[in-house]
């Protein structure tokens, strides 16, 4: 591993702090968040309900602003920013992968990959469909463009749902409990897409409550009372496509 | 996005829900039907009353005698003798804005033709009154310049006279009937035109030399009025004050004094009767837009419906980068799409309404502008009824939107 001085960070959080007010008392959601994720690191956010996971994953998506603290998102301080200008990073910087899909019901696979680039004015509609195919065909699903959501499995929707975090070409790629709703078979190919993705160089961060997932990422980064418990580097990285190799044949996929 | 964009995501949500979507049309289909079938129902009878109106002549000015003060007390118009000849001559010679000019006497009595008599009015004229009232000899002549000079008793006589005089069809043109025991000469019947618009029968006349009327009948050397034609309806007001600089130079009306005539145009008139019904149009449009009213919180009903069913797929567009514009963008097309073409199917459908109406037999037209102006408040309809559950759904928080079951 080399220096982390001479890798790019991606995400850097300083002191990240978010209160909420509930009634009377005020909640502390995050009480001093610090890290920095590098370029090209696939990082799992791990700790259980009310360990703050949810607000940091609103933070880094720029969804959320801190209460105090600064929060760099490829170098730009996002805490200052108004929600229109926080809309257009999300659009560049940032590829949202959720538990659920969140694919638009009735619509073609390349239309629901598309979608991000539909808020981006560079692009015309002739490469908005070329980086749509090109996104699908990385995940595998090249020969599925013009199916519907709602005539896809789980497992297929969450790819389409990966190659519409990939369309922008994001700065990093967030993850929430993406593998949440798929069956072991199904959440394995995943990782095996994801550990790809690593593979490629791009930055992965994972936010899950599943302590096997952590196995096969790169780092990885423990939520208690919304402070950072443990940050640790993961020595050995298990090969998700072993794993999947391994498992029984599965007959309900 | 741009504007290709949102139009083709509110398309596609306006069709999957088709059934609902129609029935928020209905209200605007149904307002816009309202205001066109009423408006044509309003224009056609205005334009009716205006055709019955211009039958007279729509550019007929009349002069009569009047607003004369003795002593503080306004005469008889009628009575009055101040239409002369050398006031006929003076506007002859003199006319710029005006066309035609006949002097006009009447009187009404018995008319007789063998064993028939009715009774009927006479009006003493010159040859110009069949241009200034749009008259039509349909068969025979129009008495002669000739005759005017020669008082000849001659006369043209309306379709009344002809059915009254002459029950067995017999052809009026050159028998002689009488009207007070003197003889004229039928040289023409004229084209039938009907009852006007206050319920007259105009084909009750007989039309004579002016010369005629006032020397042989009347036995008077003053006209009770002159009526004139403007060059168009347009050149009226220039027609009106011509005449009046005429008349006050003959009559040797100086500075101050008033005209001892008044001068009236149809077009007045016309006015009157047009401000009458657009006053009823005001209250049947006004009627029907509240229908539109009703139809655009239908719209905000539904699309308040939309915008809550779709809270996740905003929650989705907002984290992919949507701002809120664009949030409030999508929806306002969404709502105007509905609305303009709800609109466009009001339009034809209160065409479909207007030629219903007219089958009726109402008297109906549609204003090209009503088209317009309905296209104008559906648009207005769809933003401003839009507006709001836009701003909503503009305003929603993506984390809990996204989250939203």
């Amino acid at each position: 591993m080399s220096a982390p001085t001479e890798r790019k960070v991606v995400i850097e959080l300083r002191d990240v702090r978010r209160d909420f007010q509930v009634g009377e008392e005020v909640v502390h959601a995050l009480r001093g968040v610090s890290f920095k994720i590098y370029e090209g690191e696939f990082v799992t956010i791990q700790g259980t309900s009310g360990s703050g996971k949810s607000t940091l994953l609103n933070q880094l998506g720029c969804l959320d602003t801190p209460t105090s603290g600064e929060f760099f998102l490829d170098g730009t301080p996002v805490r200052t920013m108004s929600k229109s200008a926080r809309a257009k990073l999300r659009n560049r910087k940032i590829g949202f992968v959720f538990q659920n899909y969140n694919l638009l019901p009735k619509t073609t696979a390349v239309e629901n990959v598309e979608l991000p680039l539909m808020y981006n004015s560079k692009y015309n509609a002739t490469q908005r469909r070329e980086a749509a195919v090109k996104a699908l065909q990385a995940v595998g699903l090249g020969d599925r463009l013009e199916h519907k959501s709602n005539q896809m499995s789980g497992g297929q929707m969450q790819r389409v749902a990966i190659a519409r975090a990939l369309v922008n070409d994001p700065a990093v790629i967030l993850a929430d409990e993406a593998t949440g709703n798929l069956d072991t078979r199904t959440s394995f190919e995943m990782l095996v897409l994801f550990q790809k993705l690593h593979a490629e160089g791009r930055t992965i961060i994972f936010v899950t409550h599943n302590p096997e997932i952590a196995q096969y990422s790169s780092r990885n980064i423990f939520l208690r009372d919304g402070k950072v418990r443990e940050d640790t580097q993961n020595p050995h990285i298990l090969s998700a496509a072993d794993a999947l190799a391994q498992l029984p044949i599965n007959q309900d996929d | 996005m741009n504007f290709l964009n949102l139009f083709k995501v509110a398309f596609r949500a306006i069709s999957s829900n088709k059934f609902r979507s129609f029935l928020s049309m209905l209200g605007i289909i149904i307002g816009v039907a309202a205001v066109i079938i009423m408006m044509a129902i309003g224009q056609g009878s205005k334009e009716s009353v205006r055709k019955n109106i211009s039958q007279m002549g729509t550019n007929v000015i009349m002069i009569r005698p009047g607003a004369d003060m003795r002593g503080g007390v306004r005469q008889d118009p009628s009575s009055m003798q101040t239409l002369k000849q050398a006031d006929y001559e003076a506007i002859l010679k003199d006319k710029k804005f005006v066309t035609y000019v006949s002097p006009e006497v009447s009187s009404s009595g018995q008319a007789i033709y063998g064993s028939n008599n009715t009774t009927a009015s006479i009006y003493g004229e010159s040859l110009d009154y069949f241009d200034i009232k749009q008259w039509v000899v349909q068969s025979g002549d129009a008495f002669t310049e000739e005759d005017i000079k020669k008082n000849a008793k001659v006369c043209v006589i309306g379709k009344t006279i002809v059915d009254e005089l002459f029950p067995d069809g017999t052809d009026p043109v050159g028998k002689t009937i009488r009207f007070k025991s003197i003889p004229f000469r039928v040289v023409g019947v004229l084209k039938s035109k009907g009852y006007n618009s206050w319920g007259m029968d105009q084909d009750n006349v007989i039309i004579a030399p002016y010369t005629t009327v006032m020397k042989r009948i009347l036995a008077q050397t003053y006209f009770s009025s002159i009526n004139c034609s403007a060059i168009t309806e347009e050149l009226t007001d220039e027609a009106i004050s011509e005449l009046t600089d005429i008349l006050r130079e003959t009559h040797k009306l100086k500075g101050e004094a008033d005209d001892d005539f008044t001068i009236r145009s149809q077009q007045e008139m016309m006015e009157t009767m047009s401000s009458t019904m657009d006053t009823i149009t005001i209250i049947l449009v006004v009627a029907a837009a509240f229908s539109l009213l009703v139809a655009g919180i239908g719209i905000m009903n539904i699309m308040l419906v939309s915008v809550t069913e779709r809270t996740k797929e905003i929650g989705l567009r907002m984290s992919v980068g949507a701002r809120g514009i664009d949030i409030s963008n999508q929806f306002l097309i969404e709502s105007i799409l509905i609305s303009i073409t709800g609109g466009i199917l009001g339009v034809f459908v209160g065409w479909l309404g207007t030629l219903a109406c007219g089958v009726v037999g109402l008297p109906t037209s549609i204003p090209m502008w009503s088209i317009f102006v309905s296209f104008l408040v559906c648009t207005l309809i769809g933003v401003g009824f839009g507006y709001f559950p836009a701003r909503k759904a503009a305003n929603m928080d993506p984390i809990e939107a996204i989250r939203y079951e």
